[in-house]
């Protein structure tokens, strides 16, 4: 059973890490899409892919975060992978699995994963 | 929405938008009579009477990206398929509640689905504001406050990812003895 000490734990472990990395501003970003349209396409297991992906690898200081409608409610749910000094990649009609395959190619292997991305559902 | 814990969040990001310090997710269960109703209480900048007569029309909205909102009818929705009832109150500068009852044996009741995973989002969108989420059925209780746990985190944030996956882990084990 999960308990509050089990949380002091976390806490304690944090600790020591907090203090070595104080700027984010080098962290990758990942921003999902949670308007409605988002939440009905199916975001929030998405979402929550990337929160457990991006605790299992800190070595790669990826921040995830949440946003609202885009406009493009008929590609949702909509990734949005921000690096520091590249160009914005934008995957659309995400899944859980795509997150997954996203984090170990992209964020992992440095290799955008294009199929996924908006350029070429637009096709 | 596919889960109640999905319109749930839906609803719950408007009092996150609306600068709420404190957001209270409160469902009741009557297995006598068949019931589980749902408030969302927060203190945020609330509405006047002629927004809060035009938020369940589809075609208003706040949002400038598209010109239909749909958050609240989908809520409101939800609960009238099931020959269940909705309810809206608020007041500017003093914050909105907004509910729904559900007849839980109506072949139109949705599950509530993976509510942990609508906590952990909401909480990891928005550490800063407290959240109360309570749901009971007669004695049983499940209960997180994010007030108490973050007198245990101390300068830790609430969205730091393992911090996010204790509490939704936390969440899915009180619902496993809720359920037993």
């Amino acid at each position: 059973m999960k308990s509050l000490a089990e949380l002091a734990a976390i806490r304690d472990k944090m600790k020591g890490k907090v203090g070595i990395r104080a700027d984010h501003d080098d962290d990758t970003r990942i921003v999902v899409g949670m308007a409605t349209c988002g939440i009905a396409a199916g975001a929030r297991p998405v979402l929550n892919a990337f929160v457990e992906l991006a605790a299992k690898h800190t070595e790669k200081h990826v921040s995830v975060t949440q946003t609202g409608c885009i406009g493009i409610c008929q590609y949702e749910p909509v990734v949005e992978v921000m690096e520091p000094g590249k160009d914005k990649v934008t995957y659309v009609k995400m899944t859980a699995e795509k997150a997954a395959e996203v984090f170990e190619k992209h964020i992992c292997g440095g290799k955008v994963v294009t199929e996924y991305t908006i350029g070429t559902a637009h096709k | 929405m596919k889960q109640l814990s999905e319109n749930i969040l839906d609803i719950a990001e408007n009092s996150v938008k609306a600068r709420a310090s404190l957001i209270e997710i409160i469902l009741e269960e009557n297995p006598l009579l068949n019931t589980l109703s749902i408030e969302i209480r927060d203190n945020g900048c609330g509405m006047d009477n002629e927004t809060l007569e035009r938020v369940t029309n589809p075609f208003y909205t706040t949002r400038t990206t598209r010109k239909v909102g749909l958050g609240i009818p989908f809520f409101k929705m939800g609960a009238e398929m099931t020959g269940g009832t909705f309810h809206i109150e608020s007041k500017v500068g003093q914050g909105t509640v907004i509910g729904t009852m559900y007849h839980t044996d109506h072949v139109d009741f949705i599950p509530l689905g993976d509510i942990a995973s609508t906590l952990m989002t909401l909480i990891g969108g928005a550490p800063e504001i407290d959240f109360v989420y309570k749901h009971t059925r007669g004695e049983k209780e499940v209960l997180l406050d994010t007030r108490q746990l973050r007198e245990t985190l101390g300068d830790i944030s609430l969205d730091t990812p393992e911090v996010l996956i204790w509490i939704r882990d936390y969440i899915n084990e009180m619902y496993d003895a809720f359920n037993n």
